[in-house]
């Protein structure tokens, strides 16, 4: 069977979909960092599938999006790095300040 | 113009991928998690060669499995993970989030199989040669370069970044 875009399309749906259920059901705030990572890479197999259709732009705009993986990864791991200096855990649901 | 074997490298690695990245949400300690990430980028580093992208796989391989993973093992040392093995691994509205997730999922899917007809079913040609060359054209390119200006914008991100990173981790905030 030849393997079309819909193939790559549908992996990319999963794993988005896998970094979600990560993002939303994890405690540990380095792995939701990890499932956010894995998101974005899903999205950039999205853009690529796209740009076999539609040309060579969303090469391109995918680029960017690894770019703004890097810098959210970075920004984020500072957070962290706080995070934990001053609670001492890495779990997301006792850091509830704001709830209250 | 169509490679050799497409369909077994396709399942393979699409079955890597999917199979490590469901390893990765799953598994307790984040170092497992992220070597399990490692694999899941490099098998989508290899689909990105499928897709006739080859300096996007470069760029997957060295920021993604290079740079960031490298990140976040460092912080990984940094953070004390000893006590992780005794605590709860799952948040408490959990049982919500995959109902949520899972209604996602079937919603994506329906949209994708449902709406791709009407995609261009014709495929561009997309020359693996120049690949690196056509996308600097496309980015600096003085005659039908499009990204000069979000260029210069992503540079500026990454500068807010490293400075934010640096605040961020300073000793006291």
């Amino acid at each position: 069977m030849q393997i079309g875009m819909l193939h790559y399309l549908i992996v990319a749906a999963l794993l988005f979909v896998i970094g979600m259920v990560g993002v939303i059901t994890r405690r540990n705030v380095v792995i939701i960092f990890m499932s956010i990572e894995l998101m974005l890479s899903a999205v950039n197999l999205n853009l690529l599938a796209f740009s076999r259709m539609y040309g060579l732009h969303g090469q391109v705009f995918a680029l960017f999006i690894a770019a703004d993986a890097a810098a959210e990864a970075a920004v984020g791991l500072g957070i962290l790095i706080a995070f934990f200096r001053n609670r001492a855990t890495v779990n997301v649901d006792e850091v509830d300040l704001l709830k209250w | 113009m169509t490679p050799i074997a497409t369909p077994f490298f396709f399942y393979f690695l699409a079955g890597i991928a999917v199979i490590s990245a469901i390893v990765m949400v799953t598994k307790v300690s984040p170092v497992h998690s992220a070597l399990a990430l490692i694999v899941t980028l490099l098998a989508c580093a290899g689909l990105y060669l499928m897709l006739y992208a080859p300096f996007m796989a470069g760029v997957q391989i060295v920021l993604y499995a290079g740079g960031i993973l490298v990140m976040f093992l460092f912080v990984m040392m940094l953070v004390n993970i000893e006590h992780l093995y005794v605590e709860k691994m799952l948040n408490r509205q959990w049982k919500f989030g995959l109902a949520a997730t899972l209604i996602m999922a079937v919603l994506m899917l329906g949209a994708l199989i449902d709406g791709f007809r009407s995609l261009p079913q014709q495929l561009v040609e997309i020359s693996e040669q120049n690949n690196v060359q056509q996308i600097g054209q496309l980015l600096y390119g003085s005659k039908g370069g499009y990204y000069m200006f979000p260029f210069e914008i992503a540079s500026i991100l990454l500068l807010v970044a490293v400075v934010g990173a640096v605040v961020m981790a300073k000793r006291r905030v």
